[in-house]
């Protein structure tokens, strides 16, 4: 199959290009296989990528205009040429290589942690598997960034828009029966940008590779606030 | 160039579960500590681990940590200490109720408590009926575990240098840790980190087998690292090969898939655990497993085509259960092989997943090395804990949910003996210039121009002679042609060059500096395991079928100088209770 990869090294390229690749694709051969092999016949290619089985979110890139993590990808499913970049929208450092900074910061934002005002029991602090059902779906983000780098409302401002998948995981501490910091993470999210610039466009539940639906989450959070507000 | 150069009190090298439960211990402290990781944490490997975390709760059944104990010391074929390992299952509880406090999502019983689910080489009673005792977040714990840490990391704002790689230890004249030579990957820039305490927690090196269920990543830094730095790795001849491997790929299926109910077959449609392990059958211990597989095949049972791999059958607990319990393997097995195992059976094969060896340590997390006044002194300033580090609680061969309880475990103790060792060693040490020096001839070594051999040309060699001369089964000749061979192949580590030598972000660099570390921990393994004359838990030796307690109840320790061997015994007597002497083991 015929590809085409984004190369740019601020060392020694004036400007980004894109170079060309013809790779012999054997049948269940993922996205990622097709970029080692472009790395063996030039180790100057840069890209991230670790687990190989979609679980450590490392080797999200751009194909064919959408995102997608390149360890559990078919390559046989695009259509030629294969036109790899890197993810839209961040700044690049080296090839698909990107800076992810207001990415982790917009994590960091809303407070990832469980927030809990009652003093710890001696055992375990029970939850029915109902409740806990109600995590499925936002607790197995890997942080890959394919949703968020795909949403222009992130792209214009990824310092003041949150991004599906910060939201997403504001939604999953919301939604923890165990989580005492409802109001004030309800609080933090209020305002013009932080979560009310989604338009629900809905291009992270494309891009999500584990099948997760930011916009949902988003949906509910607006909810609370609503009844909030009552 | 100036080295840029900074003073922490502590540096904490690896950002998986070990090195991040760590980290939260310090967090409250008023220290300064430094968290250095190749990748950007949540992407360590502890992400991949799937099936649970052991926990005596009794959640299901009764149970104690003594049969848990008992099960482990059974497991490491007694070749565990038994100090630790009473240590560890007795801390086990503690923890994973702190765990869930941290948030954790575990998946839940109907009474509302932490989900437990039977695991390999578990019983109650020491050694009778199935015990219920792996905590699991369906079957993505590992990630669940490794995301909460991040946060709690978050919370109490530890310092990350996040992709920046460890070139190697500085030392001052006595041996003693001073800090770290790392580099900044996305600037290239060398930078000297000087830390009171130093810990090395940077994980596995199942890169160094061609077929792997361990990501790119885990290339035996730390523990190449400890070698080079004059401290020896013990028992390294112990390498877990998991059962269930997705056959000719290599990437893990839940042990989980046999605890839920699932099971074996071979061409004929056989159960043929049964045969192997009468009583525990397809929940018999990972080395047993393993080697029934590959006998299976050898002896023209195996399936497929080239008759090279088995089965393994889930489709009989129902969808619904496969997507509760095993919502994560599914996705992998209708990814990779194309197949829906709440429907069809997956192929499966062994796949090298776990290295019980690495840097001998103590239940404090101290790093300990023969020296003056016996084996076990301590180095100063040096700690080790997970999976690049032994307790050992593994022994010779590592039970299911005990990895993700080690690092949980002795992280944590690290963190905190760390407090302890500061108070009595108030000021940084003096780093030796030889020392340093000796690290920054490293990281300029792959700045030497000319053409010589590429790094993924020598890597791939590394890859095949290891799994061809170091696999389930070894014998005096296919080990010795192995170490040979790998010997050859770090004469001509020299040779290698990089053709790419820029600075920015260069990965190619970064994959030639793991392959030294891939060649020094490769060497460790042939040449501990062409020594051990017997067969114990995962070192299997058909020319010493036995285990032999007189001459190998011992730890092997490895140094690099010289390939040389030294041994040490084994911590027979636990902390509070009586020792488990060897016995026959049998499943």
């Amino acid at each position: 199959m015929h590809f085409e990869v984004y190369r740019y090294n601020p060392d020694t390229d004036a400007e980004p290009t894109m170079q060309a690749f013809d790779v012999e694709v054997e049948r269940g051969m993922m996205l990622r296989d097709v970029l080692l092999q472009i790395k063996e016949k030039d180790e100057s290619f840069a890209f991230r990528h670790s687990c190989g089985e979609g679980v450590c979110g490392s080797d999200g890139v751009n194909v064919n205009g959408s995102n997608h993590l390149a360890c559990i990808t078919p390559v046989a499913e695009f259509r030629e040429p294969v036109v790899i970049r890197p993810f839209p929208g961040r700044p690049v450092i080296r090839d698909l290589v990107v800076d992810m900074s207001d990415f982790y910061a917009q994590y960091q934002a809303v407070d990832p942690w469980l927030k809990r005002k009652d003093p710890v029991p001696e055992q375990e602090s029970l939850q029915t598997p109902e409740q806990r059902a109600r995590l499925d779906g936002l607790w197995e983000c890997i942080m890959c960034g394919c949703c968020s780098t795909s949403c222009p409302s992130f792209w214009w401002n990824p310092d003041k828009f949150l991004g599906p998948q910060a939201l997403l995981t504001a939604w999953r501490f919301l939604a923890d029966s165990r989580d005492q910091g409802g109001e004030e993470r309800l609080d933090a999210l209020d305002g013009p940008y932080k979560l009310f610039r989604c338009h629900t466009i809905m291009n992270c539940v494309e891009a999500c590779p584990k099948h997760l639906n930011p916009t949902e989450a988003i949906g509910h959070i607006r909810n609370l606030m609503l009844k909030k507000s009552v | 160039m100036t080295l840029i150069r900074k003073n922490f009190d502590v540096l904490i090298i690896g950002a998986g579960g070990a090195g991040l439960n760590a980290a939260v211990q310090l967090a409250g402290a008023d220290l300064r500590v430094a968290v250095v990781s190749k990748v950007f944490p949540t992407r360590s490997h502890t992400v991949a681990a799937q099936g649970g975390v052991n926990a005596a709760l009794g959640n299901v059944d009764e149970d104690k940590w003594h049969w848990h104990m008992f099960d482990t010391v059974k497991g490491s074929d007694y070749l565990g200490d038994q100090d630790a390992i009473e240590f560890m299952c007795r801390e086990a509880i503690p923890t994973v109720y702190e765990l869930e406090h941290n948030g954790v999502p575990f998946s839940r019983l109907d009474n509302g408590r932490i989900y437990q689910r039977p695991f390999g080489g578990q019983s109650r009673h020491f050694g009778k009926e199935q015990a219920t005792r792996t905590c699991a977040a369906a079957d993505r714990t590992g990630h669940a575990i490794l995301h909460t840490l991040y946060q709690q990391n978050l919370k109490a704002r530890s310092h990350f240098f996040t992709e920046y790689f460890a070139i190697d230890l500085l030392q001052d004249q006595e041996g003693g840790v001073t800090g770290a030579l790392v580099m900044d990957i996305s600037s290239g820039e060398p930078m000297v980190l000087n830390a009171r305490a130093t810990l090395l927690a940077t994980g596995g090196c199942g890169q160094v087998f061609r077929t792997t269920s361990n990501a790119h990543i885990n290339t035996g830094d730390g523990m190449a690292m400890a070698l080079r730095a004059g401290v020896p790795l013990q028992d390294m001849e112990f390498f877990q090969f998991h059962p269930t491997g997705v056959a000719g790929r290599g990437m893990l299926i839940t042990e989980a898939s046999r605890g839920e109910g699932g099971y074996l077959i071979n061409k004929e449609g056989e159960r043929f655990m049964e045969r192997y392990a009468p009583s525990a059958k397809d929940l018999a211990s990972r080395d047993v497993v393993a080697r029934a597989i590959v006998t299976e095949v050898r002896e023209g049972r195996g399936c497929g085509p080239n008759g090279d791999h088995v089965l393994l059958k889930v489709d009989h607990l129902g969808e619904e259960t496969v997507a509760r319990r095993l919502p994560g393997i599914r996705e992998t097995s209708k990814i990779f092989v194309g197949i829906d195992p709440a429907f069809e059976p997956i192929p499966v094969y062994p796949t090298a997943h776990y290295v019980m060896g690495g840097i001998p340590s103590d239940r404090f997390g101290r790093v300990v090395a023969p020296a003056r006044h016996g084996p076990e002194e301590v180095v100063p300033g040096l700690y080790a804990a997970g999976e690049c580090a032994c307790v050992s609680v593994h022994g010779a061969n590592r039970l299911g949910g005990n990895s993700l309880l080690d690092i949980l475990v002795f992280g944590r103790l690290s963190g905190l003996d760390i407090l302890d060792y500061l108070e009595e060693h108030p000021r940084h040490g003096q780093t030796d210039s030889a020392s340093e020096e000796k690290a920054m001839a490293r990281f300029q070594r792959f700045d030497r121009e000319g053409d010589g051999i590429p790094v993924a040309e020598l890597r791939a060699e590394l890859q095949k002679v290891m799994e061809d001369h170091a696999g389930v089964f070894r014998t005096e000749e296919i080990m010795q042609e192995g170490l040979d061979r790998m010997r050859s192949i770090r004469d001509r580590l020299d040779e290698v060059r990089l053709k790419d030598r820029s600075r920015t972000f260069n990965t190619a660099r970064v994959e030639a500096f793991e392959l030294e570390n891939l060649v020094d921990v490769g060497l460790s393994i042939v040449t501990s395991a062409l020594h051990r004359q017997e067969s114990r838990g995962a070192h299997s030796r058909p020319d010493f079928p036995e285990r032999d307690d007189r001459n190998w109840m011992r730890h092997s320790l490895y140094f690099l100088e010289d390939d040389r061997l030294d041994y040490k015994p084994v911590r027979t007597r636990p902390l509070s209770v009586d020792s488990f002497p060897p016995k026959e083991r049998v499943y």
